[in-house]
């Protein structure tokens, strides 16, 4: 009989190792893939319940976590929400997160590796968690000016600061109120988020980064960069700029805006088509330069690379494969040429900052609460696009365009602006595209900017760069000049 | 003594009290300790009933202890402190989801309902006072064998208690309580200690006949087939429970008993075979053909497929917990499924991590090699029997409730042993240690009585050697 009785305790040893076994497995190896799911509220609950770091402008927050009497304990609030939203993004109980609230999670969060030695002094002294501070290097008063400025309208605005790659201004409108999605009232935010999506004029898609445009005659500064960088053209080159430039292999020619030609010259210099803007110059001249070229001069801006890949940004496009009528409307930012507004800023960016286009970027810095910096960002050069020499030709052509072409309302007292205007269109059915892109000062730049407006809620004729986008631009260069 | 002399090893009878009173303070330490913790971590400050609790388990823990010193000096010294740990930790992490459920309550302004842990402390008393009848009235196990089919009578008729219209109710799919007196019963956890008692008490008897060899097939000896009779007895009744109580647990609970005890006196596995086939078949067939069983069965292959399932969030507490836990009164039990009864461990598991785990695991390991030990030291066949059958029985239904809750085996409603709350189980499982107490006073006692010789008249006796 005892032979039978050891026998089953060895039985029921190997029942509870089992046991063990299967708890290991459990708590030590899946408890990742359990603690990932959506449907985790402990997760959820204690993620919402930290004591959440502040998103910082300067040293005034746009977003930060306050004391709340309810299960959560806080409450993330946005100060001004809808101008900041395509930047800070949401932060809901529900719906998870977007923006700087998802990419600086662990950061703001205080869960990042870097705060470990934090998070154990943190436990040590019983402190609750802490969540570090994330300083953008947004400047207020610029995406003030860029969110008023585009009020009533369907657009988007980026600024850089040429020589870091600094994002000064990020606006994108239709917004929405991040606040609406981070309210502990779960009924009232499921009801936002709904409408918010259901809502056609998209307001929670960022069109600063996340959508392509045509750019229109802003692009004409990529094909003069790629003309004066091939050494066979200078500003002064006269270039073949009829009214209507008749393309190979098609019976559609290329026609100027105006319907007439150059500046009164079939001829004009590039000065001078970069000043009116001539379709049939810039035609001419792309198919003279080839597509290659145009496309190599594209990718030294920063075309078909994601920048701020991050927050969700897409890269911009110049197409490939193309055939002469196809390469002539590209070179004047048609055809497929798709750009964000964000890319045609790199393009006055880099122009702006002797051709050496900066990698943009938004966090300035990250600090925990007891103002430790465990993160900096360093200004980092992404490509010399053109040589100092082409950028200063550039620069001083884009001045004439501000002082006596398509660009006077550009202009700003007392500084010299430079800049490009640009009216793209898609289809006859709906409004163009109205794009400014500049900067300034153009001796000593501190601000770049691209304006591109989707739909102004006015008469189609009145659409032009010039007129709509450009006073938008030139706010929000007075706003970082101090002006 | 000559050295000839010693070539057999003389085991020296010890009374182990000593030990057994250390290990106590430990258990109580423990227990209180967690108490103290949940206080701290939930509410700021130490709980003003914590002198209440400790007092309570204390007392308890005491008297049963002294009990032993009286009337069962050679018992197991283990067994007592490891019982004792684990209802405190129970009634400690009861009262914690009682904190939990409050401010749940309170958040969506409700009234928070009645807190269990002072039901729960209140039934350890009771349990503590039936363990007591157990040492001070059954001076000798063996009595117990004249009670044989009383006791299997008795068994029957608690099992069937809850299928009698107006008394049993349907909890959760199974119908395996009843309610008296505005009271929940489990009365499946004494028909287990019955069962036991008359399982053995007949195996006494037929030990012999069922021994012989029937056909041998694949090398092992098979029964007669005139002999299958109680197996199959016992496996119709185990599945009727499982067809009308729809109670795999329980059902698996005691149909393993018979089996394991019908395998220990005969001493062919020959038995085990023939029961796992049936039961394999029962259970099939019930998987088949009940939706309740069927629906257990999912749950445990695809968890995360119900909405709300009691497993998933079980799971989800336990990976919360990870290998060191959130930390006493720091987790979120409150929101696992039956947290406070069926799926305790995983409240643990959340709070105490797999560390919490597996020492609770280990702590029920310890009961049960006791028990078995307790089993094989025990010098009648009626003794073995009801040791092995009463520690199986813990075994059986540790593997049956943890394996369920940490997504092993299909889960059923079997009861934690000492830390789920309920009170029929916890009376029950005192019961049970007292019976092996009982059995053990009797297996570790010196042949010829002698009077209990101390560890120091021990050390000098080797000293002098």
């Amino acid at each position: 009989m005892n032979s039978a009785i050891r026998r089953l305790a060895v039985a029921a040893i190997i029942l509870m190792l089992a046991l063990m076994a299967n708890s290991t497995y459990l708590q030590a190896f899946r408890a990742g893939e359990l603690n990932g799911r959506n449907d985790n509220r402990r997760v959820r609950d204690s993620q919402f319940s930290i004591d959440r770091g502040p998103i910082l402008i300067g040293n005034t927050p746009i977003a930060e976590s306050e004391a709340s009497k309810d299960r959560f304990q806080f409450q993330r609030t946005y100060a001004s929400g809808p101008a900041y939203a395509p930047v800070t993004g949401y932060y809901s109980y529900l719906y998870g997160r977007g923006g700087i609230e998802l990419t600086q999670n662990a950061e703001l969060n205080g869960s990042d590796p870097s705060m470990a030695f934090r998070r154990v002094v943190d436990v040590l002294t019983n402190r609750r968690q802490q969540g570090a501070s994330v300083t953008l290097t947004l400047n207020a008063a610029a995406q003030q000016a860029a969110y008023s400025g585009l009020a009533g309208k369907t657009g988007a605005v980026v600024a850089l600061e040429p020589k870091t790659g600094k994002v000064l201004a990020l606006v994108s409108r239709p917004s929405y109120n991040p606040n609406e999605l981070a309210s502990h009232d779960l009924d009232k935010v499921a009801a936002a988020w709904k409408r918010l999506n259901a809502d056609d004029s998209k307001p929670m898609s960022n069109r600063a980064i996340k959508e392509l445009y045509p750019p229109g005659s802003t692009f004409k500064l990529v094909t003069a960069a790629a003309a004066l960088s091939s050494g066979k053209y200078t500003p002064e080159t006269k270039v073949n700029s009829p009214a209507q430039l008749p393309l190979p292999q098609t019976t559609v020619p290329l026609v100027n805006e105006n319907g007439q030609n150059c500046g009164g010259s079939n001829n004009a210099t590039l000065t001078i088509a970069l000043r009116y803007s001539c379709n049939t110059a810039f035609g001419s001249v792309g198919m003279d330069l080839g597509a290659d070229a145009m496309a190599e001069q594209a990718a030294k801006f920063g075309f078909g690379e994601r920048q701020l890949p991050e927050l969700g940004a897409v890269a911009s496009q110049f197409p490939g494969d193309l055939n002469a009528p196809q390469t002539a409307q590209s070179a004047i930012g048609q055809f497929d040429v798709r750009a964000t507004p964000l890319q045609m800023a790199m393009v006055a960016a880099g122009i702006a900052n002797q051709g050496d286009v900066m990698k943009p970027y938004l966090v300035q810095n990250v600090k925990t609460a007891d103002l430790k910096t465990v993160e900096e960002t360093k200004p980092e050069s992404l490509h010399q696009a053109v040589t100092p020499e082409v950028a200063a030709q550039l620069t001083q052509m884009m001045v004439d365009v501000v002082e006596n072409g398509t660009g006077k309302p550009g202009r700003i007292s007392g500084v010299q602006v430079a800049g490009k205007t640009g009216t793209a269109q898609t289809s006859k059915d709906r409004p163009p595209f109205a794009w400014f892109t500049a900067f300034a000062p153009a001796n000593d730049p501190k601000v770049a900017v691209a304006v591109m407006i989707e739909d102004a809620n006015i008469p189609r004729n009145d659409i032009a760069g010039g007129t709509l986008a450009a006073p938008i631009a030139k706010k929000v260069m007075e706003a970082v000049l101090g002006q | 003594m000559s050295i000839a002399s010693t070539s057999v090893i003389q085991i020296i009878p010890r009374t182990r009290r000593g030990v057994e009173l250390w290990l106590l303070i430990v258990a109580i330490a423990v227990a209180v300790g967690a108490y103290v913790n949940i206080g701290l971590t939930v509410q700021d400050k130490i709980p003003a009933s914590t002198g209440y609790y400790a007092a309570g388990i204390g007392l308890l823990a005491l008297i049963a202890h002294f009990a032993l010193r009286y009337r069962a000096p050679y018992a197991d010294p283990v067994m007592l402190p490891c019982a004792v740990i684990l209802n405190g930790l129970g009634v400690a992490m009861i009262h914690r989801i009682d904190l939990g459920l409050a401010a749940v309550a309170e958040a969506n302004g409700r009234t928070p309902k009645a807190p269990a842990a002072p039901q729960q402390i209140t039934w350890t008393a009771v349990g503590v006072v039936l363990f007591l009848v157990v040492i001070l009235v059954i001076r000798d196990h063996r009595r117990l064998q004249a009670l044989t089919y009383t006791a299997g009578l008795a068994g029957l008729v608690l099992l069937v208690l809850p299928l009698i219209p107006g008394l049993g109710v349907n909890l959760n799919g199974a119908r395996i309580w009843i309610r008296l007196a505005g009271m929940s019963f489990q009365p499946g956890e004494f028909a287990k200690v019955c069962l036991v008692i008359f399982f053995a008490g007949y195996l006494v008897v037929k030990r012999d006949v069922l021994t012989l060899a029937g056909h041998r097939f694949l090398g092992l000896d098979l029964p007669r087939a005139r002999d299958l009779g109680p197996i199959l007895i016992a496996w119709a009744v185990s599945l009727g429970v499982l067809v009308f109580e729809s109670d795999l647990g329980s059902s698996l609970l005691f149909f393993g008993l018979f089996l394991f005890l019908l395998y220990v006196s005969t001493e062919r596995a020959g038995w085990l075979i023939i029961g796992g086939l049936l039961f394999a078949g029962g259970a099939y067939f019930a998987y088949q053909t009940f939706g309740h069983v069927h629906r257990r069965i999912q749950d445990w292959l695809d968890p995360f497929s119900i909405d709300g399932g009691q497993v998933a969030s079980g799971l989800m507490g336990q990976a919360w917990g990870g290998v060191l836990g959130r930390g006493l009164g720091q987790g979120r039990p409150e929101l696992t499924l039956y947290g406070q009864s069926d799926m305790i461990i995983s409240s643990f598991a959340e709070e105490l991590g797999l560390t919490g785990v597996i020492a609770i695991i280990l702590i029920y390991t310890l009961i049960i090699e006791r028990g078995l030990r307790t089993a094989l030291g025990c010098r009648d066949i009626f003794g073995k029997l009801v040791a092995t059958g009463l520690a199986m029985s813990f075994a059986l239904q540790v593997f049956v409730i943890v394996g369920g809750v940490t997504g092993l085996i299909p889960l059923t409603g079997l009861a934690t042993p000492f830390m789920a709350l309920g009170g029929t189980s916890l009376v029950a499982n005192w019961a049970i240690i007292a019976l092996l107490l009982r059995i053990s006073d009797q297996a570790r006692r010196p042949q010829t009585p002698a009077a209990p010789v101390s560890d120091e008249t021990i050390a000098m006796a080797v000293q002098k050697q």
